[in-house]
């Protein structure tokens, strides 16, 4: 069966636009009938990505894909790319400058609170490229 | 514990959404990081921060958050009261600082750190 998709562009240019995908996705999950405790896994998940991606990358795509058993959240943007994925992935591990912090972000987490909320979390990253990051949710 | 009550325990002034003053309200996170809040608060649970910029209501909204307490006086802006508005989160100010705040709430014994 075909999944029902939904496309989001995260403008990477305004920080204080940020999660506006993510409330979105929230909105269209809630009026699916999904469960609240996967809605709030799916929503936490995507919005620190989107503002993995506004930070880091200047943006990117988000697309989420509706199944049966399970959500499917991808993120793609064409940032610097991640060198060392291990090491992003420990906590308290950042390269965000002191404007991020600012902000109340930038500590480290977002990696691993995404890897936290969902079943099964890919990063796929080149330097120079971009990266793709593939987080599933069961349903 | 209603929000209202919170409201008069902290002598706080309220900024939007009066009419879910009466909504409860059983846990509270206090943080300046967002991502700390994402990570280990639950949800419903009141948000006791110094930070502003609206990233703090769309972490409210993330997780189903009624009341949002900005500490230390600080005024929030227009376009962070307008967020909260229209996603019927309550704002409230004090002038208590985060410590204080988190204190009289704690002593309380009406709401749970978790």
């Amino acid at each position: 069966m075909d999944p029902l998709k939904i496309h989001f562009e995260v403008d990477g240019e305004d920080f204080s636009s940020a999660g506006e995908a993510s409330v979105e996705m929230k909105k269209k999950l809630r009026q699916l009938g999904i469960p609240a405790d996967v809605i709030r896994r799916c929503s936490i998940a995507m919005y620190e990505g989107e503002i993995n991606m506004v930070i880091h990358a200047h943006g990117g795509t988000a697309d989420v894909e509706v199944y049966p058993d399970r959500i499917v959240i991808i993120l793609e943007d064409h940032g610097p790319g991640i060198p060392d994925i291990d090491l992003a992935m420990q906590e308290g591990y950042s390269t965000a400058n002191d404007r991020i912090h600012n902000m109340g972000f930038g500590a480290g987490m977002g990696l691993p609170n995404m890897k936290r909320y969902t079943e099964d979390m890919t990063v796929e990253s080149t330097v120079g490229v971009g990266t793709k990051v593939t987080m599933t949710v069961k349903l | 514990m209603k929000i209202s009550e919170i409201k008069n325990l902290l002598d706080a002034e309220t900024l939007c959404c009066d009419e879910e003053l009466d909504s409860e309200v059983e846990s509270a996170f206090c943080c300046d990081m967002m991502s700390d809040v994402l990570a280990f608060a639950s949800s419903h649970s009141v948000l006791i921060t110094g930070l502003l910029n609206p990233q703090v209501v769309r972490t409210a909204m993330m997780l189903d958050m009624k009341c949002i307490i900005f500490v230390c006086g600080k005024s929030p802006t227009p376009e962070i009261v307008s967020l909260a508005r229209e996603n019927g989160i309550v704002v409230l100010v004090t002038g208590h600082y985060m410590f204080a705040a988190s204190g009289l709430l704690y002593n309380s014994g009406k709401l749970s750190g978790v």
